[in-house]
């Protein structure tokens, strides 16, 4: 799409960042802090694309062309998004467990680990 | 009436979506119940979509809808909708002097990394990426030659993540 | 006629092509409803609807012929849906003052979306400037994609319920819409495989080619080879499962949940659940139609080669008049294709009971998702066989040989993992119970 400028996306990304960290922060129920941190992921992947869309392509002396940015952006991404899927998997599966110890889910509540 | 020239009808349609994607994204964080928020955040994801469109990366777009929308947001609610099954009052957020300190800190944040990282970046207008780069055929070739090996680790690391998800949820096994 | 069609402007063009997808939907749901009971009824013995549009001819009236008067003529219940929705409209509206008033309004809009946005890959006839609405490059993708999303609206309607029957119904949906949801993916993976794109229209022109690469006046369409007929008894299987339909109709089982997640809607937004799970199904068949069954040609016949190569003038001009109407009636062999699948569906709900949900789950990841995953194998196999095969062009019988071969190498590997599968994931022996009877009369037994 022509005319949108990069620093567009990155200030969208830049600010879904902010939020995301910002929920991280205050939020206490674990699952919404769970899904600030896929935003903040989500954030992260947007400007992953912007800078392979708009950064030149450039060429990593001595290796072969596919190690371009417009590539590699995207290979960011898609590693982003396993490392999310799994993430999520052991996380929720981790607060199920919580909940199933505890019949309550408060952040504030998990000292277990302080001796 | 005389629009400035940056002002492109592009620009206009980038702006709704991806107003809407922070209105959501906004949404997920000051939303009190977590239903709602996860609501937030699929919005949110399929208007970052929709962004990944407009960046000609229609494959990773797609695998935006997929990856999060259909699968890791339908497990959020699943799992919300799981333990809310009787009333939970922690799931209520109570006021707390912390917010104000956390939104404080999020501004900070904000500030400090658009002041030292997108300066120097605003003049960039032109896209350069070739012709085709987010198509299936290039992404796949990408995929599988360059990178073939963190392809392998991002597998076994999925695989490990379906059997820790298991051990952990599983009452019995 | 796409001469004038291109000088238009492209949000123009865009238009006509979304309409040209919605407006027929919209007005075939009422006849599907139609269709649906009167087979239903047809299957099951008894008469279903005849009452709505009967005419009664008047006695007296000088315009009705003799023989008509006084009698009734009674046109099949035809306009039964009619009644029905103007019964639904005028319902009382009741919102339950428990719900959550934001998500319960916004739910039915949610469950309707997906399942019109799926069709905008789906092409319809041979006419690339009308149809598909995007002939994207990911096409399959993006129909898997927003049939993802179709979980939402279930989910939702469940949860905003605040009733416990339809929060297991949403539960139940989304459990089985996730876990169905793979073995789909896998199915149509094997079919990008074989077609080497992701564009449902290389898929249809895919199937224009010549069957198993040898007998160049049939069409290949996938159904006929047998990577292609095992994925699409795993796609049908779960497509079933994806609409909710019997015998997969968990979320909205009548006898154990009320009616699942739309326990608490009626009169307007109970219509608009109804009118997605249908449009859903129609959408559904015509990608089944698109992908495993040739797409909008008429019979699996390549007419301009016949028209081309036969030595019989008569054959070749049929062939050509053939070839002719194929092109031009294109969108009447899709839809015939579309009410032969929707059929299906309604023959799968008239004979199968549902299932209990164990078994829902263990068909779903023990069978069908192993066996699309082997098929996936076996789709490799094929294309390096039919590689070899066409290196080796100049002996057919060699060929013939191979192919036949190859369909019997595919049947034993399925069918072995399959049986393999099945032992190992075996159904649970249920524990036999011995029952006593208890004589009522004895004492002490009343007591305990």
């Amino acid at each position: 799409m022509q005319g949108v400028p990069l620093i567009a996306y990155l200030t969208l990304g830049l600010f879904l960042f902010s939020v995301g960290v910002v929920g991280v922060v205050i939020r206490r129920n674990p699952i919404v802090i769970f899904m600030c941190i896929e935003l903040m992921l989500n954030a992260v992947n947007l400007t992953f694309l912007a800078f392979a869309k708009f950064l030149p392509t450039m060429t990593i002396p001595g290796k072969a062309p596919l190690a371009d940015a417009a590539m590699s952006g995207q290979m960011m991404v898609i590693f982003v998004m396993a490392v999310a899927a799994a993430e999520v998997a052991v996380g929720l599966g981790i607060i199920m467990a919580i909940f199933r110890l505890r019949q309550d889910i408060d952040i504030d509540e998990m000292n277990l680990l302080r001796g | 009436m005389n629009l400035p020239e940056w002002l492109t009808p592009n620009l206009a349609i980038f702006a709704t979506i991806g107003g809407v994607a922070a209105l959501a994204a906004l949404g997920v964080v000051v939303l009190n119940n977590a239903v709602r928020s996860a609501l937030c955040l699929v919005v949110c994801f399929f208007m970052l979509a929709f962004l990944y469109f407009t960046l000609n990366a229609e494959m990773l777009g797609i695998l935006q809808i997929v990856v999060y929308t259909g699968a890791i947001m339908v497990l959020f609610l699943f799992v919300i909708m799981l333990l809310n099954l009787g009333p939970m009052k922690s799931l209520i957020q109570q006021r707390d002097p912390k917010m104000i300190v956390g939104g404080a800190m999020g501004l900070a944040l904000a500030g400090m990394i658009g002041a030292q990282v997108l300066a120097p970046l605003v003049g960039v207008q032109e896209p350069r990426a070739p012709e085709g780069f987010g198509s299936p055929q290039a992404v796949g070739y990408s995929l599988f030659s360059g990178y073939l090996y963190p392809f392998e680790i991002a597998s076994i690391l999925l695989m490990v993540g379906i059997v820790g998800s298991i051990l952990l949820a599983k009452r019995r096994i | 006629m796409a001469d004038w069609f291109s000088h238009l402007h492209p949000a123009i063009q865009a238009l006509i092509r979304v309409l040209l997808l919605v407006v027929p939907i919209l007005a075939l749901v009422p006849g599907l409803i139609w269709w649906e009971r009167r087979l239903l009824s047809w299957m099951q013995d008894r008469i279903g609807p005849n009452r709505v549009a009967t005419i009664t001819w008047s006695k007296t009236s000088k315009f009705v012929p003799p023989f008509l008067r006084g009698k009734k003529t009674s046109i099949f219940g035809l306009l039964q849906p009619i009644a029905d929705g103007v019964k639904l409209f005028f319902k009382e509206d009741i919102t339950p003052s428990a719900v959550d008033k934001v998500i319960y309004f916004i739910a039915p809009g949610i469950a309707l979306f997906p399942a019109f946005a799926l069709g905008a890959t789906l092409p319809w006839g041979p006419y690339p400037s009308l149809t598909p609405i995007s002939n994207a490059n990911v096409g399959v993708l993006y129909m898997l994609a927003i049939s993802s999303l179709g979980v939402y609206g279930v989910v939702l309607a469940g949860y905003s319920g605040n009733n416990k029957y339809s929060l297991m119904g949403g539960l139940r949906a989304s459990a089985q819409l996730i876990s169905y949801e793979l073995a789909m993916s896998m199915s149509l993976a094997c079919i990008v495989l074989a077609t080497g794109s992701l564009r449902m229209t290389d898929m249809v022109h895919e199937q224009e080619k010549p069957l198993w690469g040898l007998a160049p006046f049939l069409q290949n369409w996938y159904v006929f080879t047998p990577f292609g007929f095992v994925a699409m008894v795993v796609f049908l299987i779960c497509m079933v499962a994806e609409t909710n339909r019997a015998p997969f109709d968990l979320p909205e089982a009548e006898n154990e949940l009320i009616a699942g997640y739309h326990t608490e809607y009626s009169s307007m937004k109970f219509a608009v659940f109804f009118m997605g799970e249908y449009a859903a199904m129609f959408i559904f068949s015509g990608v089944l139609a698109t992908v495993f069954l040739g797409g909008w040609n008429a019979l699996p016949i390549n007419w301009d080669w016949v028209a081309q190569h036969s030595t019989i003038p008569v054959f070749s001009g049929l062939a050509d008049i053939m070839g002719k109407l194929n092109y031009w009636l294109a969108p009447l062999w899709f839809m015939g294709k579309i009410t032969f699948m929707i059929s299906v569906y309604i023959w799968l709900r008239a004979t199968l009971p549902r299932l209990r949900y164990d078994q829902l789950m263990s068909l779903g990841w023990k069978s069908l998702l192993p066996l699309a995953t082997v098929n996936f194998i076996v789709v490799g196999a094929w294309i390096l066989v039919s590689r070899i095969v066409a290196e080796n062009a100049s002996n057919q019988m060699m060929g013939a040989i191979a192919g036949v071969g190859l369909w019997v190498v595919a049947g034993v590997f399925v069918y072995s993992i399959w049986r393999v599968l099945n032992k190992m994931s075996g159904e649970p022996v249920l524990e036999s119970r011995s029952v006593t009877l208890v004589d009522p009369s004895k004492e002490g037994v009343a007591a305990s």
